[in-house]
């Protein structure tokens, strides 16, 4: 039997892990950005003072990147608190998460740094390791100029002495781009043509050359179908809506796409054109889901899905539909995964592709209809706000614990895509239900898995271990 | 002398955001042959540089045979504007006869409209009034209404609230008392309708609770988890949560308007509907609640639009009632409210309703008080 601080410290972390997953600093359906921030950096500060080694550990969590880069600016910022045996750590983690972050993300925690005036030895030491291990500094000093700049000066980095072709020029780039004439590196080269030369804008990353082409007045047509080689895999998908010929991609290459991301993209067409183009969409959503699931593909036997597309599925103008992107990313992972499956939405739409984000959170109703179904697994995402009537799915959940499953043979899990600033934390569904928050589509099942231990159950000991081995897993595929 | 009610009409789950409650109505089916067009204005041709305010108003439309109503503008037979209508000589009936529309006062102004037309007031006083405006400027109302806007957490309530499929209707809660209702024929109606909510005007009492208050309670689902045996039970056990609900909405929170009784006068007859505006016996109730709806042939409710009157409404609503009963006779009145004339006057006075009576009489009166 755990004691009631165990527990209490349990549910802490969990709390935080939660929040961190589903967090994004942007403004959600019922709440605006303002009282998030409030609540994620109270968060932060709380894991931070009490749990500092576990706060660290959620970097291998699977946690969101902007929390990932908070958590790594807020332990280089308080490296004086720490004693040197949880510095080590932490510095391994940091040295792991930051090369699984995206080079833009770690440029925006760089200039952070700098804004908060945090310049102690080992955040210099973290930047300069992160930099000399990049592939292609010379790519990323004309494609993120400003913010390397920053990192550079900040971390008094000796730019004739990194690695790499472009290492000499660096300085004369970053510096006096002006005073040197030609450059031999040529990428530097091409930019600084493309102050002069329509054709050079062509050879710069996209959002380079977009700045350039703007200067140059290159009609936005003629832009896509040069820049069109140069288009990232995100970028390309991003443009499919407004892009037009230039940028297409064929069905095959939309299966190639990232789940939810491409879930995103087919709820922005409209409900007409996904008719039409149903069978493509559809088998680029499958081909995408399977390619997820992996080889756990139909090995969670039977399936039940409560799929939320009420209103407030919408999200807000920053994240728009978002709850019902992940909804609808989740139902085709969890086709995949699922031996036999039975998907239900809330509105009793039967069409997953024409889902759209209307009537009321009747969660009650839906989940008694998919416990009927006699499902091992119930997976339910939803925001939480069931209010058709408020809290009879908590009720239906707990006695359907209480007096019809005492065994727990039907695992229950809540995936829930928002964050709720007002209850600091994800919103639950109902006490002995784990909930967990969830980002993309893609972690639903290590989400599945870890949400065990958010029965109201276990204990700080047994969460802690597993923690541990976790980060020993995830750090142990650095070394390779 | 009968009362409201909301037949044909479901009571839903209501949702709660901070102080306000949106209690949702829902129809099994829409109401045939009659529809709700907000701000069905045409264009008035208003110049182009400078900002008009066009109050938003509703128009309601029927067909008279039961068949569907066509989107706003786009039948031919309708008559464009009925008020161009009314002004043709009644020599020519058969206009008249194929009128389908009618508009509503905006809901702004329709109260001030509405309560003296209810007791006839004295039109002999209009001249008086007149001139005292036009020497004084507008005389100041005695309480004001607040726009939606100004009170606080409706805008975000009706932001977030999730209309149900098949909704027609919504009850307004501000701190649990009821502050308004709409009901429409049909759920598109209220789709359009929904978010001028928020243009409409509240009473007093309202908006000070919207500041007072920051919570209701939610009204939790309970489940006695001893009476279940299997998913079947449990399924009638959450039935019966929503039941009582609904139970519990009409029979305690919707008190307040459906318990009293209402003196209904009707003003239009459109087809087998017919419109009408409801008041309380102002002496008796302690919720007021007054507003029009247009009721079919069984008296069902196709449209309704309440307003909460606040208690200054209310007080001037008695003695207007009492003077209306009385046939406007000060000593008469004043013996049925068992006062004595002076003090009547100044309860008129107080009222802000004495510009009704001669300069003199008041004088007189007001200084007999004054001096008791």
């Amino acid at each position: 039997m755990e004691s009631v601080a165990d527990l209490t410290a349990a549910e802490d972390v969990l709390l935080f892990v939660n929040a961190a997953v589903a967090a994004t600093g942007q403004d959600e359906f019922h709440t605006g950005r303002e009282r998030q921030t409030w609540s994620v950096d109270f968060l932060h500060e709380y894991m931070l003072v009490n749990y500092r080694d576990l706060y660290a550990a959620a970097l291998a969590l699977g946690i969101n990147d902007r929390n990932k880069a908070r958590i790594v600016q807020r332990l280089l910022s308080t490296g004086a608190d720490a004693v040197p045996a949880q510095r080590a750590v932490e510095g391994r983690l940091i040295r792991r998460a930051l090369r699984d972050l995206p080079a833009s993300r770690v440029y925006r925690l760089f200039t952070a740094l700098q804004k908060a005036k945090v310049n102690n030895r080992r955040t210099r030491a973290v930047m300069r390791e992160w930099l000399a291990a990049r592939p292609d500094l010379g790519f990323e000093a004309v494609k993120y100029r400003g913010a390397f700049k920053r990192a550079a000066v900040h971390a008094h980095l000796d730019l004739d002495g990194l690695p790499g072709e472009a290492g000499d020029e660096l300085a004369a780039f970053l510096f006096a781009p002006k005073a040197i004439g030609k450059f031999r590196t040529p990428l530097f080269e091409t930019w600084r043509r493309a102050h002069y030369e329509r054709a050079a804008v062509f050879e710069l990353p996209y959002t380079v050359a977009e700045g350039f082409a703007a200067a140059h007045r290159i009609p936005r047509g003629a832009f896509l179908e040069g820049i069109a080689p140069q288009l990232t895999r995100n970028e390309r998908l991003r443009l499919q809506r407004s892009g037009g010929e230039a940028v297409a991609l064929d069905a095959a290459a939309l299966g190639r796409m990232p789940l939810t991301r491409l879930a995103a993209y087919v709820l922005a067409i409209p409900a007409n054109e996904r008719e039409e183009r149903r069978a493509e969409l559809t088998g680029a959503l499958r081909a995408a889901a399977r390619r997820t699931a992996g080889d756990r593909a139909g090995t969670w036997g039977a399936v039940a899905a409560v799929l939320d597309d009420s209103y407030s599925a919408s999200g807000s103008t920053e994240k728009r539909r978002r709850p019902l992107v992940v909804a609808l990313a989740a139902h085709f992972l969890l086709e995949a995964l699922a031996g036999e499956y039975r998907p239900l939405w809330l509105s009793g739409n039967d069409d997953a592709l024409l889902a759209k984000p209307r009537g009321v959170t009747a969660l009650g109703e839906r989940i008694l209809d998919a416990l009927e179904t006699g499902p091992e697994t119930l997976v339910v995402v939803s925001d939480g706000w069931d209010n058709a009537p408020a809290g009879l799915a908590a009720e239906v959940l707990r006695v359907w614990a209480v007096r019809l499953d005492p065994q727990r043979r039907t695992a229950i899990v809540h995936l829930n895509p928002v964050f709720d600033a007002d209850g600091i934390g994800v919103r639950r569904l109902a006490p002995g239900v784990p909930t967990a928050g969830i980002r993309d589509a893609e972690d639903l099942p290590e989400l599945v898995a870890f949400a065990r231990f958010d029965d109201g159950r276990s204990g700080i000991a047994e969460l802690r271990a597993a923690v541990d081995a976790r980060v020993e897993r995830w750090l142990a595929e650095e070394d390779r | 002398m009968s009362r409201l009610t909301f037949a044909g009409l479901e009571t839903r789950p209501g949702q709660v955001w901070g102080q306000v409650r949106l209690v949702p109505l829902v129809r099994e089916a829409p109401v045939e042959g009659l529809r709700m067009h907000p701000g069905g204005l045409e264009d008035l041709g208003l110049p182009a540089d400078g900002c008009w305010y066009t109050p938003h108003g509703l128009t309601a439309e029927w067909t008279g045979d039961g068949s569907g109503v066509p989107e706003f503008g786009t039948a031919m037979r309708m008559a464009a504007s009925t008020v161009r209508g009314s002004r043709r000589p009644k020599a020519k009936p058969r206009f008249g006869d194929r009128r389908t529309r009618v508009r509503f006062v905006p809901r702004r102004g329709a109260l001030e409209t509405y309560l003296p037309l209810a007791f006839r007031a004295p039109v002999v006083a209009w001249p008086e009034w007149s001139s005292r405006a036009f020497r004084h400027s507008l005389l100041p109302l005695p309480d004001r209404t607040y726009s939606g806007a100004l009170v606080d957490g409706l805008a975000d309530a009706l932001r977030v609230f999730e209309i149900h499929p098949g909704q027609c209707g919504v009850l307004v809660y501000v701190a649990d008392a009821l502050s308004g209702v709409l009901v429409t024929p049909h759920p598109d109606d209220y789709r359009r309708l929904h978010p001028t909510l928020v243009e409409d005007s509240y009473g007093e009492l309202i908006w000070r609770y919207s500041m007072l208050y920051d919570a209701v309670p939610e009204f939790e689902a309970r489940i006695d988890a001893s009476r279940v045996d299997s998913l079947a039970d449990l399924r009638a056990r959450a039935r019966a949560v929503q039941r009582e609900w609904a139970a519990f909405h009409d029979g305690a929170l919707a008190a307040g308007l459906l318990d009293p009784e209402y003196h209904f006068t009707e003003t239009c007859a459109m087809a087998e509907f017919r419109l009408v505006r409801y008041r309380p016996t102002f002496a008796s109730v302690r919720e007021a609640h007054v507003g029009e709806a247009i009721m079919d042939a069984q008296g069902r409710p196709a449209f309704l639009q309440s307003f909460r009157l606040s208690e200054t409404h209310v007080r001037r609503a008695r003695l207007l009632e009492a003077l209306s009963v009385n046939e406007w006779r000060l000593e008469a009145t004043a013996e049925a409210l068992g006062l004595s004339t002076p003090a009547l006057v100044a309860l008129l006075h107080n009222s802000d309703l004495d510009w009704m009576l001669r300069r003199d009489v008041a004088d007189r009166n007001l200084a007999r008080h004054r001096g008791q």
